[in-house]
């Protein structure tokens, strides 16, 4: 029952799913749009399961006082702000919520995702070697792109920008395409192994 | 030099340094920044979950006396029985609501989005040679799909015709990787310049 009752529900709701995309009908929409709400809840569900394993990991550590501690009370007492600001005060535009949005959250992620251009660059260099046909390939195609990308591009040749243009819209196109194929046909055996009950790993456990 | 009183940008401009700071070494201020992203970031999705899904697809429908919610309410509290051991293997009836949901609805997905429209757009037609150049950059594409499909076909062994068409395969892989490593740079490339246009404008002032 443990594992029968999960796989049944698994199965019920992939074949319902699957039926009902093929059915345009006012009561199969309506049923599609009810269950997506349902999910979209589920999802909120997981979150809080997420938040409150963060706000474990965090305790402990505090409490154990392990290496670094001082620096969870930074994440949990800035999660609780930024949660009670939000949940009492309101997420409109003008709200406290948003500006903390602005001028904290977002300079932080950005700056974040920024900081990985000088580490990709650096493994970059420490990576790439021509040391055969393929690397040399992959090396001159980084180096096209970038380079015809970037303004002062244009000024090495006139041709570089349309170059690395050409390169972007067929031999990567073809490359990208083959692997979303391939990909496709991948997660299609996935979810039909899913649905079927034969790839059971989600399950966990033994019993 | 002109200087912005805005509080908010320098917090911004402050957090922004705090995490460059990383470039020279791992160091306290760092830590900090991070830490209060990871704080932010977690306080931002659970204010914004509840106001935006949490109230209007739970909440406000069961307050309205729509009992069909007391569905997706059970299947979420589900989620918690994996705190009590003698109920814990309940946690997979959500699970298994969501998993099989997402295959059933998957499968179709692909199908269309993935599988057909990509090979409508790779299949070369006569149309295809209405201008004779995009004619013979749609069969370097057509070329390209099949021999990187064959690269990953691995139930026969690569010899004979697979050979040469799979390492052309691994050709087109090549380039397409190398291009989408060069364009990835230069996203991020853009966010670090976006990062010092907002050091040197808004905070100091130092261009328009």
């Amino acid at each position: 029952m443990k594992r029968t009752i999960p796989l049944a529900i698994c199965l019920i709701m992939g074949v319902v799913m699957m039926i009902q995309f093929f059915i345009p009908h006012p009561i199969s929409l309506e049923f599609n749009s009810t269950i997506l709400n349902w999910i979209i809840v589920l999802f909120a569900f997981a979150l809080v399961l997420a938040i409150g394993n963060l706000i474990r990991h965090h305790s402990i550590k505090i409490r154990k006082r392990k290496h670094d501690w001082p620096y969870s009370i930074v994440t949990l007492t800035s999660m609780a702000a930024m949660a009670i600001i939000g949940l009492f005060w309101g997420i409109e535009a003008d709200s406290l919520f948003q500006r903390i949005y602005l001028n904290i959250f977002a300079p932080l992620s950005a700056t974040m995702f920024a900081l990985l251009a000088y580490y990709m660059a650096s493994a970059a260099y420490r990576a790439f070697r021509a040391r055969s046909l393929e690397a040399t390939l992959l090396l001159a195609a980084a180096f096209i792109v970038m380079v015809g990308f970037m303004p002062f591009g244009q000024y090495i040749s006139p041709r570089l920008p349309a170059f690395a243009e050409w390169i972007m819209r067929y031999p990567n196109m073809a490359a990208q395409r083959g692997i979303i194929i391939g990909v496709a046909f991948g997660a299609i055996a996935t979810a039909l192994k899913i649905i079927l009950g034969i790839e059971r790993s989600w399950l966990g456990g033994k019993e | 030099m002109n200087l912005t009183p805005d509080p908010w940008i320098w917090i911004a401009a402050f957090l922004t340094l705090m995490i460059f700071s990383f470039l020279y070494k791992d160091n306290p201020f760092y830590k900090f920044a991070e830490h209060l992203f990871v704080g932010v970031a977690n306080g931002y999705y659970i204010a914004l979950y509840w106001h935006n899904t949490l109230r209007p697809n739970l909440y406000d429908p069961l307050s309205a006396g729509n009992f069909i919610y007391f569905v997706p309410l059970l299947l979420g509290l589900m989620y918690f029985t994996r705190f009590i051991p003698r109920i814990g293997w309940l946690v997979r009836i959500p699970i298994g609501f969501m998993i099989g949901w997402g295959a059933g609805i998957s499968i179709p997905a692909y199908f269309q989005a993935d599988l057909l429209k990509q090979l409508q757009g790779t299949i070369v037609t006569p149309n295809s040679f209405l201008n004779p150049l995009e004619g013979i950059w749609a069969v370097i594409i057509l070329i390209g799909v099949v021999c990187t499909l064959i690269y990953f076909y691995f139930s026969k062994e690569h010899t004979g015709i697979l050979k040469p068409t799979a390492r052309l395969g691994i050709i087109f892989i090549m380039i397409g990787f190398g291009a989408s490593f060069g364009y990835t740079v230069m996203a991020r490339v853009s966010l670090l310049i976006g990062r010092i246009q907002f050091l040197l404008g808004p905070w100091l002032g130092l261009i328009e």
